[in-house]
């Protein structure tokens, strides 16, 4: 008996005779489905529904899963063995998800189906737990036969793993952005209509140019734009200086710059606007103090473009210095050496021969500064004024007095084309040239010293930024002590017991602040989505490091494609999606673990293919010719030796799922908010102080997980720590 | 302790294997061979000739594109390298950092799930016979290159695979360690009579070890054949090039005695009766190894005159280029006392069973 199919076989009659087929409304695990099962329709698993003569067009479901019963004692060779896998697989899985596209909670879901064949009298609500494993077990039929067929030499859990990625994929990635693309194409009644959306695409609203001639706002588009190239250009000048400012100066105090790398990691993106505000908002401490001093009214001027632009070239400055402290150490000494051997002076050898070196470096810290400036949220949220940009934009469509779903999704078409070009870019231009300076061999030569006319200007913008970082995050400290900032400086620890009180009674701990709830949800759930994260990127990671199929580019494509992705379109695409059957996803705690999961993926990626890359394939070959099999060999020997990467992996998704607003603000609900969401509701309410408090908090917890982290990794046996310093900027 | 190690030696036969990468890079053409149960076979060839993909492809860890494989009476072209009884030691060794020297070399034991009581036997007897008893629970990064190399030999043999793989095992050695590791492995293979495929770029190496050795070029097998025969009798100049050296020139065969099947060659004034080796009367090459070569000051019998170009002292011989009116001559001899000074004349003469003719 083959093992793979029997367990799958399992799977798939647990899902279709024991578990509730459709989905539950109170969860699986309030139990309270136990009432009326297994015949009530509700929660009855599909045998049951089929007994009573209910929802019969899922008996389909039940042949096609019994068929494999017939190859079960079958050997791999058996050519019916592939081809009962591969029908009862594939035309399984096509049948599942077509009768719940077809068939929805009002009958059918297109009129062609109640033209054809008639009304249907019945509806269904969305895949449960029964549903889910029976597809399961349908997905892993196919891989298993596709195995059988001598793909991927046979190999079982390489093919089965594959599927699975793919499956998650087009499930949570692509699924959801085709069907907000589709629903850009129709009108508010669900007409489909070109002209509807090239009248929406073209609006004047998104690419208007009045603010050129006359005194009105240009189009959204524009703004996003605008604000993105001047973040991406002067992220990266501020990031070069201070990669040049820690890497040549001399200096002995600048390795204390490295720290700044964790900031914009530890910080959720709303923050440093809030700050912002305290410090130059209408009542804010400078703003005050120069009206004061020159005897002007205060004004509103930071709420806009300026407001932002301070505000995301604090946050993204540091993501620009980490990608730009590799390059700079990347440019060989003795290539610098021999130019100054050729004569050329300091400032001539910098300019000639440094310089360009870097230039793809800096290519790189542009573009990742222009997507992450792009996909802010939090920022224009708080300090936008009047000010547009697309992901604002796209939240008050979904969520304003319009509701307009179709603009939603227009808008954040243009703003996916905007990343989706810029990470094309990226990928297409960097991906070719190589600059590498770096041989291998040891190199013996001293880094050359700047020329005294770059590295005095570094000094004095380092200078400046880090002061102001002090300040920033001072205020943020600071503020969360004030009674009512501008009006009434009175410390206070008023804002921190109103949030986070706690009462001991005879019955135990009681939370009574009021931000308990969210903050529990947060960490409920940024510690479910972790693990998962981990897991689905390390073992994609796997697949693209040590693993060869055709359609490799097209696999690694699909699963770096979420990172170009802003949070406000997956957030927008989640409820257009998963509103409705067969996936009903809208208001669980579920949405938010997947938008975690499929938002920071790329992260775990790139983490586990640059700690994979490190590890010796030969380890995987010689556990192979010892008889181990490829899952034998990747739980006992590539896990092990992947724990700093693991960890790093598990600790970055659940910071980034602690701090993310873009996606979260679409998805959370009454019963699951989450802090981020809960502070930009403190501002929307002008709630500052409780809001500061909070944003500290979350930035303590934070930076408390990363610095345990960094100690855990930093003991790790066998020494390959690399990993854990080469996580990407994202 | 009553485990013992035993071999279960088999043979491993090729039949017209090919393997192509991409499109149309051709790692390996057509390549027939079969190494007997027993028998310590050596690839040996320049880097790129296919050499490491052949024995890849006997681990199962590359799959054929074409032809078949076969181990023992058994067809294992289809079966990935897990399913087949075959154990490899890797050029980097390929120990596995995060576990100690037992769990190193009890883990093919513990993958085909033996009971507990075996593993630990085994896995002993196979560290005792190593020579690394009592190093079980070192990590392999408290190991010297000499202890890694051997916990990975007792590794693969603990399995009692069929065929034993080596990948270039000695190129991470020091040279003093590798003549001792290398007669280590030979004594352990014919002691346990063990079959064993071995892979190498160094041709003393290969000299040294092997029952038999295979060169290979250009993806495909230039010879076969035993130590002595591919050194002494090499089918053409690649092979006569690239094991030792060799002086290879131009000659003329003038005629071939159909009886005895000598040919006879001139060089100059130097008269040579060589065995033709089918090689038809015209244009042949001649080789001759540099230690075969004899220089004398006074010549008995015919001799090619020359000019003595170069002359080193290399401790245990002397080196020398004589320039004759047939081409440069490079020569050794193991007299360093009476030495031939640069600008002397000589005599060049070869021993008797010096010179081989080669197809042209």
């Amino acid at each position: 008996m083959n093992r793979t199919v029997g367990l799958w076989l399992l799977v798939g009659i647990v899902g279709f005779c024991a578990l509730p087929w459709y989905v539950l409304e109170d969860g699986l695990w309030s139990f309270e489905w136990l009432d009326g099962y297994p015949y009530d329709t509700d929660y009855a698993p599909g045998l049951f529904l089929l007994l009573q003569g209910e929802k019969l067009w899922l008996s389909p479901i039940a042949f096609l899963l019994a068929l494999p019963l017939l190859i079960i004692g079958a050997s791999k060779r058996n050519i019916n063995f592939s081809r009962i896998l591969l029908v009862a697989g594939g035309v399984g899985l096509f049948y599942l998800l077509a009768q719940g596209f077809a068939i929805g909670i009002r009958g059918w879901n297109a009129d062609v189906f109640t033209q054809s064949f008639g009304e249907l009298g019945d509806r269904q609500f969305g895949f449960g737990f029964g549903a889910m494993f029976v597809g399961a077990a349908f997905l892993f039929f196919l891989t298993t036969g596709i195995a059988a067929r001598g793909i991927v030499n046979g190999d079982v859990f390489v093919v089965g793993s594959i599927g699975f990625v793919i499956a998650l994929v087009g499930l949570f990635i692509l699924y959801p952005v085709l069907n907000m693309l589709s629903s850009a194409l129709q009108t508010n009644d669900g007409v489909y209509s070109i002209g509807v959306f090239f009248s929406k695409f073209f609006s004047n609203k998104i690419w208007g140019l009045g603010c050129l001639t006359e005194n009105r706002s240009c189009g959204v588009a524009w703004n996003s734009l605008v604000l993105a190239i001047c973040v991406g250009a002067l992220t990266t000048l501020l990031g070069l200086v201070f990669a040049l400012v820690a890497t040549r100066s001399g200096l002995r105090q600048a390795h204390l710059l490295r720290p700044l790398t964790v900031l914009p990691i530890i910080t959720p993106p709303f923050v440093i606007g809030l700050a912002i505000i305290l410090l130059f908002g209408l009542s804010g401490a400078v703003t005050t103090f120069v009206a004061d001093l020159l005897g002007i009214n205060p004004t509103r001027w930071v709420y806009g473009l300026p407001g932002i632009l301070i505000a995301q070239l604090l946050s993204f400055t540091p993501i620009a210095f980490l990608v730009l402290i590799g390059v700079v150490e990347g440019v060989s000494p003795s290539m610098e050496e021999a130019s100054q051997t050729l004569r050329a002076s300091r400032w001539q050898t910098f300019k000639t021969v440094s310089l360009p070196l870097m230039r793809p470096g800096l290519a790189n810290a542009f573009l990742l500064g222009f997507i992450e400036s792009m996909a802010d949220f939090g920022n224009p949220l708080v300090l936008g004024g009047n000010y547009d940009v697309l992901s604002t934009e796209i939240f008050f469509a979904i969520v304003g007095a319009q509701n307009d779903q179709g603009k939603a999704a227009v808008l954040a078409i243009v703003l996916l084309i905007f990343t989706l070009s810029a990470f094309y870019a990226q990928r297409r231009w960097l991906g070719k040239k190589s600059y590498t300076t770096q041989t291998g061999k040891g190199d013996s030569g001293i880094p050359a010293a700047l020329p005294r006319r770059i590295l005095f200007p570094c000094y004095v913008l380092v200078g400046i930024w880090g002061t102001f970082t002090l300040v920033v995050y001072g205020m943020i400290v600071y503020g969360g002590f004030v009674e009512v900032w501008g009006l009434n400086h009175t410390l206070t620890f008023k804002h921190y017991i109103t949030a986070f009180d706690i009462n001991f009674n005879d019955n135990g701990i009681h939370f009574k602040g009021s931000a308990w709830d969210s903050f529990w949800t947060t960490l409920r759930i940024a510690a479910t989505a972790a693990p998962l994260t981990a897991v689905i990127g390390l073992v994609t990671a796997y697949l693209l490091v040590r693993q060869n199929f055709s359609g490799k580019n097209a696999f690694e494509f699909g699963t770096m494609l979420s990172f170009a992705i802003p949070g406000t379109v997956i957030g927008v695409a989640y409820i257009l999606a998963f509103n409705v059957p067969p996936l009903e996803l809208t208001g669980t705690g579920v949405i938010l673990v997947l938008s975690f999961i499929f938002r920071n993926m790329p992260v775990g990626i790139r983490a586990g293919i640059a700690s994979m890359s490190q590890l010796d394939k030969s380890l995987d070959e010689a556990s192979l010719t010892l008889g181990a099999n490829t899952w034998r060999t990747f739980k006992e020997i590539i896990l092990p030796l992947m724990k700093p990467a693991i960890v790093a992996a598990l600790v970055f998704s659940f910071v980034r799922a602690m701090t993310a607003i873009s996606a979260v603000i679409f998805l959370v609900s009454a019963e699951h908010n989450m802090a981020t969401s809960y502070i930009i509701g403190r501002v929307e309410n002008n709630d500052y102080g409780i809001a500061i408090a909070y944003s500290t908090v979350l930035i303590v917890v934070m930076l408390t997980a990363v610095t345990l982290t960094q100690l855990l990794v930093g003991k790790s046996k066998t020494g390959r720590r690399s990993s854990a310093k080469t996580l990407p900027a994202v | 302790m009553t485990a013992t190690i035993k071999s279960k030696a088999a043979s491993v036969e090729f039949r017209d294997v090919s393997k192509i990468y991409g499109t149309d890079v051709t790692a390996v053409d057509r390549v027939s061979l079969k190494v007997n149960a027993g028998e310590l076979v050596t690839l040996l060839g320049p880097s790129g000739c296919g050499k490491t993909t052949t024995l890849r492809m006997i681990a199962g860890l590359e799959m054929v594109s074409s032809g078949s494989v076969f181990i023992g009476d058994n067809d294992v072209t289809l079966l990935p390298a897990t399913d087949r009884d075959v154990s490899m030691v890797f050029q980097s060794y390929a120990l596995f950092p995060h576990m100690n020297v037992f769990e190193n070399v009890s883990y093919g034991l513990r993958v085909s799930k033996l009971g507990k009581q075996d593993i630990q036997e085994k896995t002993n007897t196979g560290l005792e016979l190593v020579g690394l008893a009592g190093y079980g629970d070192r990590l392999p990064s408290e190991l010297s290159g000499g202890q890694q190399q051997r916990v990975a030999v007792a590794r693969a043999l603990v399995l009692e695979p069929q065929v034993l793989l080596f990948d270039e095992p000695l190129s991470n050695l020091d040279a003093k360690l590798r003549r001792q590791v290398r007669e280590e492995i030979r004594e352990l293979q014919t002691k346990l009579g063990l079959t064993v495929v071995y892979v190498t770029h160094d041709q003393e190496e290969a000299l040294a070890v092997s029952d038999r050795i295979i060169v290979m070029r250009n993806a495909s097998i230039a010879q076969n054949g035993s130590p002595r025969d591919l050194y002494e009798q090499p089918t053409d100049s690649f092979v006569a090039d690239f094991i030792g050296e060799a002086n290879i020139m131009d000659v003329a065969i003038n005629s071939v005695d159909a009886q005895t099947g000598l040919a006879e060659v001139r060089i100059g004034d130097l008269q040579l009766q060589l065995a033709s080796r089918d090689i038809p009367v015209g244009p042949a090459k001649l080789a001759v190894r540099p230690n075969r070569i004899i220089l004398s000051s006074q010549a008995s019998g015919s001799a090619l005159a020359g000019t003595v170009s170069k002359s080193t002292y290399v401790g245990n011989h002397m080196e020398y280029v004589v320039t004759t009116d047939h081409g440069e001559w490079f020569a050794v001899s193991n007299d360093v006392d009476a030495t031939h000074g640069v600008g002397s004349d000589v005599n060049v003469q070869f021993s008797e069973r010096g010179p081989v003719l080669l197809p042209h």
